[in-house]
């Protein structure tokens, strides 16, 4: 299994801000410069930890938006209101400042374009991160496996890299991204308009048969659901590998 | 990385109630996140048994029945999960490992937790020894929901919580310490949160 390599001593490493992205209102891509980075797999995370002139210490898990192939490090972050962390680092960290990270952390909910497809990717929110970082290595790697993505967000300008999502399924009709809007969607919109539910699963999902590789991020309710859903329409859960989002943290 | 500062950042202090019960890293939580690998397993009880065997004297079995009618413990802890999030004062229900151990009487000296759909984590028998573990059936009140692990988890609150297998279902002793998921996957082997056993090599 990927990830398996000879276990190697997560050391705090330096890190500088080389961009800052808005992506929504609500979440901000940090581009970070980490001179000493050994690699990761699409769907790895990163500690952050950020240190107060008095000693005082606050860390947190971020997930890679970044593919292995980017000589840069991209944490997609969304503010968690009245966070202690996510407002710091999208309200008052800079191009040129540094922070103190650490990682790749975590072997199982990885995909490498190497083990192939059809690859079902089921997104609520901010989940679409580590995701993001499957999608942008599959094309950076030159894949051809099939992908489709199941993506639900509140509302239309809620949706994280939705230009980019668009730009890659032109460029490639093996790759597709259904959107669902679960709070509120503009007069024209073609796609979903609910909560991911078992029927949509259907609608979308690759078929059990053909034995997709399934990745499921977002906060436990949608991520509970749709790995129910899937098991119950027949998906092998030891093939459903599933990553989420408390409600707590910041 | 001593010394360093993030330009910027002051942060929370922890309030000084509780301060002492945080261990490095962590901070408080009043939710209750849910972490796990893979779709929640839904087992009907009529069908559950949970195990211990291995390396000892007299493997055991006991169905659902059987477990909720050994002594058992209402006790609080604090958890604390290696995504950062400690929860203080959570209120559980359980039998102690204590008590299964001593109807098995272990021969080895460490033990394998294997739970419903292939999650596995290892221990030494002494930190699931002496009052440290349990066999949790009941969070705060109510029987335990499946996705924090029920029917049944083992807890092990000293350590990170990835130990306190959900859904677990035998109990391996074996003689020699054995990685399981997470250990093999770059996490601590022990993971003790006051020393900050997160990782390989912490």
């Amino acid at each position: 299994m990927a990830g398996t390599a000879v276990p190697r001593r997560l050391t705090w490493q330096l890190a500088e801000v080389a961009a800052s992205n808005l992506e929504t209102p609500e979440t901000t891509s940090l581009v970070f410069d980490v001179p000493d980075w050994p690699g990761h797999l699409p769907g790895q995370h990163v500690d952050v930890r950020l240190t107060a002139e008095d000693g005082y210490q606050a860390q947190r898990s971020y997930s890679i938006a970044s593919p292995p192939e980017n000589p840069r490090l991209v944490l997609t972050v969304e503010r968690v209101k009245d966070g202690e962390v996510s407002p710091f680092l999208l309200d008052e960290l800079r191009v040129g400042d540094r922070l103190e990270l650490r990682g790749p952390i975590g072997g199982y909910f990885t995909w490498e374009a190497a083990r192939g497809g059809p690859l079902l990717l089921v997104a609520g929110g901010s989940g679409i991160v580590p995701l993001m970082a499957m999608i942008r290595h599959r094309f950076a790697a030159s894949g051809d496996a099939p992908v489709r993505v199941l993506y639900s967000s509140r509302t239309f300008i809620d949706v994280i890299y939705r230009d980019e999502l668009a730009y890659l399924t032109g460029l490639d009709s093996a790759v597709e991204v259904i959107h669902t809007l679960t709070r509120a969607q503009p007069a024209d919109w073609q796609g979903y308009r609910r909560r991911i539910d078992k029927e949509m699963l259907a609608e979308v999902a690759w078929p059990p048969a053909d034995r997709p590789h399934v990745f499921v991020c977002g906060p436990t309710p949608l991520v509970e659901g749709v790995a129910a859903a899937l098991t119950e329409l027949g998906h092998d859960p030891a093939r459903v590998k599933t990553e989420r989002f408390g409600p707590s943290g910041g | 990385m001593a010394g360093f500062v993030t330009r910027g950042f002051r942060g929370r202090r922890r309030d000084p109630d509780v301060a002492g019960r945080v261990p490095p890293g962590q901070y408080v939580t009043p939710d209750f996140p849910v972490l796990s690998a893979g779709p929640t397993p839904r087992v009907a009880l009529d069908g559950w048994d949970f195990g211990v065997g291995g390396e000892v004297e007299r493997a055991q079995r006991w169905s659902w029945e059987e477990l909720r009618a050994l002594p058992s413990e209402t006790f609080t802890v604090d958890i604390h999960c290696v995504t950062k999030w400690s929860k203080l004062d959570t209120v559980w229900e359980g039998v102690s490992l204590d008590t299964l151990l001593e109807l098995v009487e272990p021969t080895g000296d460490y033990v394998v937790a294997h739970c419903d759909g292939g999650y596995t984590t290892n221990l030494p028998l002494e930190d699931v020894t002496g009052g440290k573990a349990w066999i949790a059936y009941a969070y705060d009140g109510e029987p335990l929901a499946p996705e924090h692990g029920g029917p049944a988890r083992l807890l092990v609150p000293h350590l990170y919580l990835w130990k306190s297998a959900k859904w677990v279902r035998r109990l391996e002793i074996v003689d020699d310490d054995r990685p399981g998921f997470w250990e093999t996957l770059g996490y601590h082997n022990r993971g003790d949160p006051w020393l900050e056993q997160r990782y390989h090599g912490d």
